[in-house]
């Protein structure tokens, strides 16, 4: 039997001032797939992973949680807590790395174990960080951290926010097959925010294009990249301007 | 305060600032007129007393502890709340963290309730009344030796009361350092 989709977003609309910054008619997300969503700065991408992290809710429509609505206050803490964010401008507390890092775990009222922890900062390259203050860590660290500590709480649904804006090529390499690692060894399903055509291709089992908070068009790796139907997806993949 | 917004607010931010900038003259004032045997606490019998005397170090106090940590606390980026929510965290234990994070500023505002205590002289004088071995301070006993021309007593008053401001600040200066790691 299929299993039921882990993201079901119906007619949903989100306004901010006057206009609507998101609107997505319908999209459906299946559980253990990569979604990659692409377009450029401003296209929505942060505000649906916002309404998919449970956070914010839709000026219209509806997002289902594991067939639950999500409304505010009212989806099970349990449900929210499968899902984590990488946030694209990731705010660390005052404090050490690793105490950033347990911080998940701590929430959950789960006893401390080291293990899973060095586990976490060896496989990013940044054990050797761990005591170091958080507030003194390079941009490119920061980002680690902010994955170390989402995947440390061992999410259901990991949305990435663009994770790897700030790092050079050998540790966006590192980060996806850390990220790939999880995924396999957790059986999560991946929402990935990226400007990154080449990430998109090498990561995703699905790729959306949004522009202007529409979502244009939404198809498996191949198609989307070698024979999109939408005109514009087209421009976007070869990197012409759409918008 | 500093994480919230509700309605009478501006009112009670108005009345903390307010708070701050009250002569201890008036509060020593009031709380004599409330504390007296007549007064609406006269029941109580604190005044010349000590509680008396903790009683309006609160009132002159109180307003700096809770200004300063709301302004504290409200500096924090409203993002920061969301990123911990983010991570699971229900919306109290985001509050606390966010709280946790204003420390050095709560330290100051501690340090700061610190320091007013101490050179307190005016409503301490007028609820305590001085009496000595029982509600006479150091501040209380500096104004008094001066006007008995008792200058040098008074001058080694104010020194010894410098060194245990200077004393209690080290300590909590070195707490704030250790606030960031």
């Amino acid at each position: 039997m299929k299993p039921p989709p882990v993201y079901e977003l119906q007619g949903v609309r989100k306004q901010q001032g006057e206009s609507f910054v998101l609107e997505i008619s319908e999209l459906t997300v299946a559980s253990g797939e990569t979604l990659c969503l692409i377009g450029p700065t401003g296209a929505g991408k942060t505000t649906l992973l916002r309404l998919l992290s449970g956070l914010d809710t839709p000026t219209s429509g509806r997002v289902l949680l594991q067939g639950e609505a999500m409304q505010n206050g009212e989806i099970p803490l349990t449900t929210i807590r499968q899902v984590a964010t990488v946030h694209q401008r990731p705010l660390l507390l005052s404090d050490t790395v690793r105490y950033n890092v347990e911080y998940g775990p701590k929430v959950r009222g789960l006893h401390r174990q080291d293990q899973p922890i060095d586990d976490i900062l060896t496989a990013l390259a940044i054990n050797h960080l761990g005591k170091q203050d958080a507030h003194t860590l390079s941009g490119g660290q920061m980002q680690l951290v902010a994955l170390a500590r989402a995947l440390a709480i061992h999410p259901s649904i990991l949305l990435l926010d663009e994770p790897t804006a700030h790092l050079d090529p050998a540790t966006v390499a590192l980060v996806e097959r850390v990220v790939q690692e999880y995924k396999q060894a957790l059986g999560m399903t991946l929402i990935w925010a990226t400007h990154n055509l080449f990430q998109a291709r090498r990561m995703a089992s699905r790729v959306g294009l949004l522009l202007n908070g529409q979502l244009i068009e939404l198809a498996d790796v191949k198609t989307f990249f070698d024979n999109p139907k939408d005109q514009r997806t087209a421009d976007f993949v070869q990197g012409k301007m759409v918008y | 305060m500093g994480l919230s917004s509700f309605r009478g607010k501006p009112i009670i931010v108005g009345m903390v600032q307010t708070g701050m900038a009250l002569p201890p003259v008036v509060v020593g004032l009031m709380l004599y007129v409330l504390l007296s045997r007549s007064g609406p606490l006269g029941s109580l019998g604190w005044l010349f007393s000590p509680q008396a005397m903790t009683l309006a170090q609160i009132v002159l106090d109180l307003p700096f502890v809770i200004g300063i940590t709301a302004v504290s606390v409200a500096a924090m980026s409203p993002e920061l709340i969301w990123q911990l929510r983010s991570l699971g965290a229900t919306p109290n234990q985001a509050r606390w963290e966010i709280v946790r994070e204003a420390r050095t500023g709560i330290l100051l505002a501690v340090a700061t309730a610190f320091g007013r205590s101490l050179s307190e002289v005016g409503a301490v004088w007028l609820v305590g009344g001085n009496i000595q071995g029982h509600t006479r301070v150091l501040t209380t006993a500096i104004v008094l030796e001066t006007g008995r021309g008792n200058f040098e007593l008074a001058l080694l008053l104010g020194a010894a009361l410098l060194a245990v401001a200077l004393a209690i600040n080290l300590i909590l200066i070195r707490y704030q350092w250790r606030a960031v790691p």
